[in-house]
């Protein structure tokens, strides 16, 4: 079979487990799954940059994510205006302070010469400035959370189109990699995992905890929509004629109709990174990359700055996560903190990419199609499976009721499992690189 | 008398619980830094064997306590230990044997290994929510304190009171004695040698005759004691949660590096280098510092440097500076 036909009975496949979904379970369990699998898709071309095409370990996707959903709050909801006049100006001020600051130990660090002295200066300067930065800030986020703190508490956002929040959070995501990057990207693999992995983790312990800027575990809720509510639709006279003329339910078909509309959207999206993404890996900048993927050191004698590049595709691979983000964002229409998980941010990814082939964009994005589809429908599966290893038993067992709600976590079992059968039997993935 | 009163504070608040912490700690990254040592990479599945581990041993506490067996003042767990223990050991030889076998026949990269270890890490963490459920589990019980906060007023007359769990001081006093019996291996016995010269050339040892396939089983079995000790005792002292222990792994890693990976004594080091940081750094100084300060000077806030739930922000922090500044950690580990 030929490479072109492997790759198009594969997709073909999936696009049939999804179709397969819409005549068995319903169209918009399918939808559902089609909407978080185009953004699984773009995830996993964001990873697939750094790990394909130059071998860097980030395990720490979910903080570039996340910050896509802080950007999609910070964009696309009305500023409060109330606490903007409470203590807006005071914790930009607290803000400014902190940047200050670093960049005073910074430049002190410059200026003087390497030695115990210098070592001391810095850790006065930055416990000292600590403390005056913690003054300055803690009265305005104190002003701001104490404004109405049950509805709003928080700064809010600048009130723009939600739609702009996508490539905000991509920036958003690229600032955060490239202090990252600076920092973490001289170290080994391993080192980078981990540094990466404790990144995402403190990305979050802000979301949760810095209430004044994302209201913390409170959530925000009713992010604005670039697409029309269901309920305008139904209440819209020509949208109910269109679909009573093919003989459909309006209420059903309106919440069909949002779902393809951001169907639609996120198509788009994702055609243009994937386009992007394989005229890089096809143009001398990819065959570089992946010369320094294979042999770093040989890279290196022939002129190339390995350690800049590495920060350049980080940044990039990081940008795409955050706007996969921030489109997740947008889909559910709230940005709630507490939901983010390694496991299902982080680790899925990476089982995506690692079954899709890495290395290959296409793979990438099969990888996030078909896991996600698994990861949702390992459930009912499981539940399913359950039901017949415990049919035997009686109804009142204890421990069909405990193995019937359990059923539930097979799905982390399955993936570890396909992870490992993909890395021992097919290492290079389903769709390897070429 | 302010003075005993402000000891005694900081006793009760930041040195006893940091102490236990950092025992828990220092047991989780010598397992992490046996795994590298002798296997060469970074474990990402060493949180869950913990809690698998763990597991185990709650199970068989429930148990006996269903059958009413009980250790008196001791937590029960104590006694179902050697079962958790036994059931971690089969654990990890049978992933052994089933899963990295076929990398290290291949030699594979380190970085594969650790992507292999994610997948084991699925696997286990979908085991232990399959069998126990995500939920908290206590399984603590026997006596609560050695010493408690009144019973200490009582006794000195002082304002502050000095609380010590029995969960503590099991953590430390079963802390010391494992990392003596395994200090006592590493150094004495002829496995324990072949071990640290295995981690130190293997080339050299494999020359000498020493069995790969023999180190590489000790050290599994060495891991699933220290992991499942280590897992239980922070179960005995808080609580056990699946979630809790996966995300434990990011101070074990942060300690097995501060202290330089692959270095035993290192771990240990690190573990308490970062106990101590995460709980001074979130610990709320007001009333130490209203005790030792003279009245004038007595603060008005709560001198929280960060509040608790950035503790992780702490242990990256200082791993960072490390990485940054000695990129061996503390005590020389090794760079692969």
């Amino acid at each position: 079979m030929s490479e072109t036909m492997k790759k198009t009975a594969l997709f073909a496949l999936v696009a049939g487990l999804i179709v397969f979904t819409g005549l068995f379970q319903s169209w918009n369990t399918a939808l559902l799954i089609l909407n978080m699998g185009l953004i699984s898709a773009i995830m996993s071309l964001g990873v697939n940059l750094q790990w394909g095409f130059a071998g860097l370990f980030n395990v720490g996707v979910m903080g570039f994510v996340a910050l896509g959903g802080l950007a999609t709050v910070l964009v696309a909801m009305p500023p409060v205006g109330e606490a903007w006049a409470a203590g807006g100006a005071r914790v930009l001020a607290g803000l400014a302070t902190g940047a200050a600051l670093l960049v005073a130990v910074v430049l002190l660090r410059r200026a003087m010469r390497p030695g115990r002295a210098r070592a001391l200066v810095t850790l006065v300067v930055l416990v000292g400035g600590f403390f005056v930065y913690r003054a300055v800030f803690d009265p305005g986020v104190e002003a701001v959370e104490a404004v109405n703190p049950a509805g709003t508490g928080y700064l809010g956002g600048l009130g723009l189109p939600v739609l702009l929040a996508w490539p905000v959070g991509g920036l958003l995501a690229a600032g955060a990699a490239w202090i990252i990057g600076k920092a973490a990207l001289g170290l080994r693999s391993d080192y980078l995992a981990i540094a990466t992995l404790g990144i995402a983790e403190i990305i979050l312990a802000v979301l949760k905890n810095e209430d004044w800027l994302s209201r913390g575990v409170k959530n925000v809720n009713g992010l604005p929509r670039p697409l029309p509510y269901e309920i305008d639709l139904q209440n819209d006279p020509g949208f109910v004629e269109t679909v009573q003329g093919f003989g459909l339910d309006p209420v059903t078909s309106s919440s069909l109709a949002v779902k393809l509309g951001y169907a639609g959207l996120f198509s788009v999206v994702l055609l243009v990174i994937l386009l992007a993404a394989q005229l890089a890996l096809n143009s001398p900048w990819g065959r570089m990359m992946r010369a320094i993927r294979d042999n770093e050191t040989a890279a290196e004698a022939m002129g190339k700055d390995v350690t800049r590049r590495h920060l350049q595709v980080f940044i990039l691979g990081s940008a795409v996560c955050g706007i996969a983000g921030a489109m997740m964002t947008t889909l559910d229409g709230q940005l709630v903190p507490t939901s983010y998980q390694p496991l299902r941010f982080t680790f899925l990814i990476w089982v995506m990419v690692i079954v899709g082939g890495s290395g290959n964009n296409f793979g990438a994005v099969l990888g996030g199609f078909l896991i996600w589809f698994l990861w949702v429908q390992v459930e009912p599966m499981g539940y399913w499976l359950m039901q017949m290893i415990t049919a035997p038993l009686a109804e009142d067992s204890a421990l069909k009721a405990h193995l019937l709600g359990s059923a539930a976590h097979m799905r982390l079992f399955t993936m570890g499992l396909l992870l490992l059968l993909v890395l021992r039997f097919s290492p290079r993935g389903l769709i390897p690189e070429r | 008398m302010d003075a005993l009163n402000a000891i005694v504070a900081l006793a009760n608040f930041v040195l006893v619980p940091a102490i236990a912490y950092g025992s828990q700690l220092a047991l989780g990254a010598l397992g992490v830094t046996l795994i590298y040592g002798i296997l060469r990479f970074s474990n990402f599945a060493h949180g869950d064997t913990m809690a698998f581990g763990t597991m185990v041993t709650v199970l068989a506490t429930w148990g006996l306590q269903a059958m009413g067996v009980s250790l008196g003042p001791l937590p029960t767990a104590l006694l179902a230990l050697p079962v958790g223990i036994l059931g971690c050991m089969a654990l990890v030889l049978v992933t052994d044997r089933a899963v990295y076998r076929f990398y290290r026949a291949q030699k594979a990269k380190p970085v594969i290994l650790v992507i292999v270890s994610i997948g084991v890490m699925f696997i286990m963490n979908g085991l232990v929510r399959f069998i126990i459920g995500p939920g908290d589990q206590r399984f603590a019980d026997g006596e609560r304190f050695i010493v408690s906060a009144r019973t200490f007023k009582d006794m000195t007359g002082l304002e502050e009171g000095l609380a010590i769990k029995t969960t503590q001081g099991i953590t430390v006093i079963t802390a010391v004695i494992v990392v003596a019996l395994l200090f006592w291996f590493l150094n004495r016995t002829r496995s324990g040698k072949s071990m640290r010269a295995y981690s130190d050339n293997e080339d050299l040892a494999l020359l000498s005759g020493i069995n790969p396939d023999r180190v590489v089983m000790i050290t599994w079995l060495i891991v699933a004691a220290l992991a499942t000790v280590a897992g239980v005792l922070y179960g005995l002292d808080k609580s056990f949660k699946p979630f809790t222990y996966f995300q434990l792994l990011l101070p074990i890693f942060a300690s097995a590096i501060v202290g330089g990976l692959g270095n035993p004594i290192g771990a240990i080091a690190g573990g308490f280098v970062i106990a101590f940081s995460e709980v001074t750094i979130t610990y709320a100084w007001k009333k130490v510092l209203g005790y030792a300060l003279p009245e004038s000077l007595e603060p008005e806030g709560l001198v929280q440097l960060l509040s608790t739930d950035y503790k992780f922000a702490v242990s990256f922090v200082i791993l960072l500076i490390v990485l940054l500044f000695r990129p061996t950690g503390l005590f020389r580990g090794k760079a692969v």
